[in-house]
């Protein structure tokens, strides 16, 4: 099977500029995203990965360097087609799960819907559908602060697939839950990747947590510091 | 998708109520204001252009120059005579005129003696003209008529014994200027002690006693029915100009249609109308900078759920556009509350108006109805736009990173 990458960064830089002071938080990385895997990006606080998964999700300009979507460079694209971009490629995972409060389950899925112009009564359909495969069918119009956790974070894995994106990115999508749940969100990604075949890019500083992936990449100081294929997972999807 | 988006504003509001009433108060002032005082404005000036036409719409009025509604012309200026009022009568589409005096007499009943205003009113056919436009009524015995002479009606203080020490009875017996007259009816209350004390008796007894056989105080026409009172009243110029031999602008008479009284109370009107709604003005002005810190406020409250919206695919015009529609309905909330209040006053002005026997309707005008709500969502949504650009250029990185 030919790879295909879903998207390509060359010697990527991100430099913050602090008064007189600069952070290297990103010195010079290159690395694939192929289409159908799941990759893990580890390393301690600070070390970049957030920064990292800005930059694959395109919710930020690289300082230096090349990141290419779709064949594109996204340096060169304006700020409105790229979230263009980033609603239909991309979807994101944080750890604070960040859901509108005001809105209902149903109405958080159906958001990114929203900027895609997609009629309301086929964001219902398909938010419900959504909501029913994370198990959470019977709380599809209860609101934020009703749901626990755990829910929480299904409602927003459910957002993150609500335009179909080619991947998902995850930022510590366990770190503010209890193991056992934090394990249920696990497998629920581990689901999608093995069940439906999706592009999962994980972000984490937990080691137990990289069993899940078929690469995982070890990012130090802002560079990779090696990438180690998990042999034991890494047919299982081909 | 702006339907949506109006859905989030309610939503947003439905979340901070308090906050949302507080900053559409003076939204709520200023639209009530508005819609209150010209609801009453029009409504006022509707009933007095309707009272002033019932009552001498097809009027006019010729009197010494600077006499206008006082009495007495001043010294130096020329009199009108009865072959003036000839003139007035002949001039083109004038239908029919009559001319009065009044002065101040010396009255004497019993062994009181004082001073009121007296009135001679014509008796033959020009007397309607002015028991039209007059809008006292009898109340005791009768009006005066044709063929009486000595006779005389008398205001409502002098029958209720406040103006001589005894009340003034009907066929009671009073002397002007030494000539008895027979008192055969009293007047209703008119409201102002002057006219209230006033005696009315036949315009030939008033030449008589006052010894006056030429001069009018006050000439009254009625135009023909076809004709503009005020094309009338240039003809009547015309006409005194030349018979009294004046000069143009230089006239030594007014002629004035009640057309014209109207003009200048509408003027007057509208000055004051205008500086009420500027006032309101100012007042929605400090709404819409209210509407603006609130908005600036819930923009800073916000941006992580700004950053979230970004990354899941909302352009900037999309963050941009959902602002202004918020605040352009925290503008139209605070409309429509104020028009609510606004429309309650008038009503309330109309109900105490109409128990004090007042008749008058306010006019809550479709124009003005819509027009505040247009004006208090677009108020609203220019307040926005700067708290709204400011949103929607937020880096979605750092507002996601925002606590
Ligand atoms: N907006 C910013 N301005 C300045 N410096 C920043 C900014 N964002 C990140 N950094 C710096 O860049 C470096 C990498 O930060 P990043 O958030 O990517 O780390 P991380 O690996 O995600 O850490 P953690 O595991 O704690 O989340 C850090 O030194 C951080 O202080
Ligand atoms: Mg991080």
């Amino acid at each position: 099977m030919k790879k295909k990458a879903v998207i390509s960064l060359r010697k990527v830089w991100k430099i913050y500029k602090m008064g007189s002071a600069t952070v290297n938080a990103l010195r010079g990385v290159t690395l694939d995203v192929w289409q159908g895997e799941f990759v893990a990006i580890i390393g301690p606080s600070g070390s970049g990965k957030s920064t990292l998964m800005n930059l694959v999700g395109a919710l930020d300009k690289p300082s230096r360097g090349h990141i290419f979507l779709d064949g594109k460079d996204i340096s060169l694209m304006e700020e409105s087609d790229l979230a263009q971009i980033r609603g239909q490629k991309i979807g994101f995972i944080f750890q604070q799960f960040n859901l509108l409060p005001a809105l209902s389950a149903t109405g958080n899925v159906g958001l990114p819907m929203i900027f895609q112009g997609i009629p309301e009564a086929k964001r219902v359909e398909r938010a419900t559908e959504l909501l029913n495969s994370v198990n959470l069918g019977e709380r599809l119009n209860h609101k934020p602060n009703e749901l626990s956790g755990g829910q929480q974070q299904r409602v927003a894995i459910a957002r993150a697939l609500a335009n179909e994106p080619e991947m998902l990115l995850a930022d510590e999508p366990t770190g503010n839950l209890d193991s056992k749940t934090g394990g249920e969100i696990m497998s629920m990604l581990e689901d999608l990747h093995t069940k439906k075949g999706r592009t999962i890019v994980l972000v984490t500083h937990d080691i137990h947590l990289v069993k899940h992936a078929e690469r995982v990449i070890y990012l130090k100081d802002g560079q990779i510091e090696k990438v180690v294929k998990n042999h034991k997972r890494g047919h299982k999807h081909a | 998708m702006i339907k949506d988006y109006v859905y989030f504003a309610f939503l947003n509001f439905s979340a901070r109520k308090l906050r949302t009433f507080l900053t559409v108060l003076g939204i709520i002032i200023g639209i009530a204001a508005v819609v209150g005082l010209i609801s009453i404005g029009e409504g006022l000036q509707e009933t007095i252009n309707e009272q002033f036409r019932a009552l001498g719409g097809d009027k006019l009025i010729v009197t010494p120059k600077g006499g206008g509604f006082a009495i007495g012309a001043p010294s130096g200026s020329a009199d009108l005579t009865k072959d003036d009022l000839d003139v007035v009568r002949k001039s083109r589409g004038m239908d029919k005129a009559g001319g009065m005096i009044f002065k101040l007499g010396q009255v004497t009943y019993g062994d009181e003696r004082k001073t009121p205003f007296v009135s001679g009113i014509p008796q033959d056919e020009t007397k309607d003209i002015f028991s039209d436009i007059q809008t006292f009524s009898i109340v005791e015995g009768r009006d005066l008529m044709d063929g009486d002479k000595y006779s005389a009606v008398v205001g409502i203080l002098l029958y209720e014994g406040e103006y001589f020490d005894k009340s003034v009875k009907i066929r009671d017996r009073l002397t002007i200027e030494g000539q008895e007259f027979k008192v055969v009816g009293v007047l209703g209350r008119i409201g102002n002690p002057q006219d209230d004390s006033q005696i009315l008796i036949p315009l030939e007894a008033a030449r008589e006693i006052f010894d006056e056989p030429e001069k009018l105080d006050f000439i009254m026409g009625q135009v023909r029915p076809g004709f503009t009172p005020s094309d009338v009243a240039d003809s009547v110029t015309r006409d005194l100009r030349k018979f009294r031999d004046v000069d143009e602008d230089e006239e030594d008479f007014d002629v004035q249609t009640f057309e014209q009284i109207l003009e200048t109370f509408s003027d007057i009107f509208s000055v004051v109308q205008a500086i009420l709604i500027g006032i309101a003005a100012i007042s929605l002005l400090v709404g819409g900078i209210g509407i603006m810190n609130t908005m600036y406020t819930s923009v800073l409250q916000r941006t992580n759920e700004i950053g979230l919206m970004k990354s899941i695919g909302a352009r900037n015009s999309d963050i941009a556009l959902l602002f202004v529609i918020e605040s352009g309905f925290l503008g139209l909330a605070g409309g429509i509350i104020g028009l609510i209040i606004g429309a309650s006053m008038g009503l309330l002005v109309e109900f105490g108006a109409s128990q004090v026997g007042l008749p008058f309707n306010t006019h809550l005008s479709f124009t003005l109805l819509v027009g505040s709500l247009l004006f208090s969502f677009v108020t609203g949504a220019v307040a926005g736009v700067a708290p709204a650009i400011s949103a929607s250029k937020l880096k979605p990185v750092e507002a996601l990173r925002y606590e």
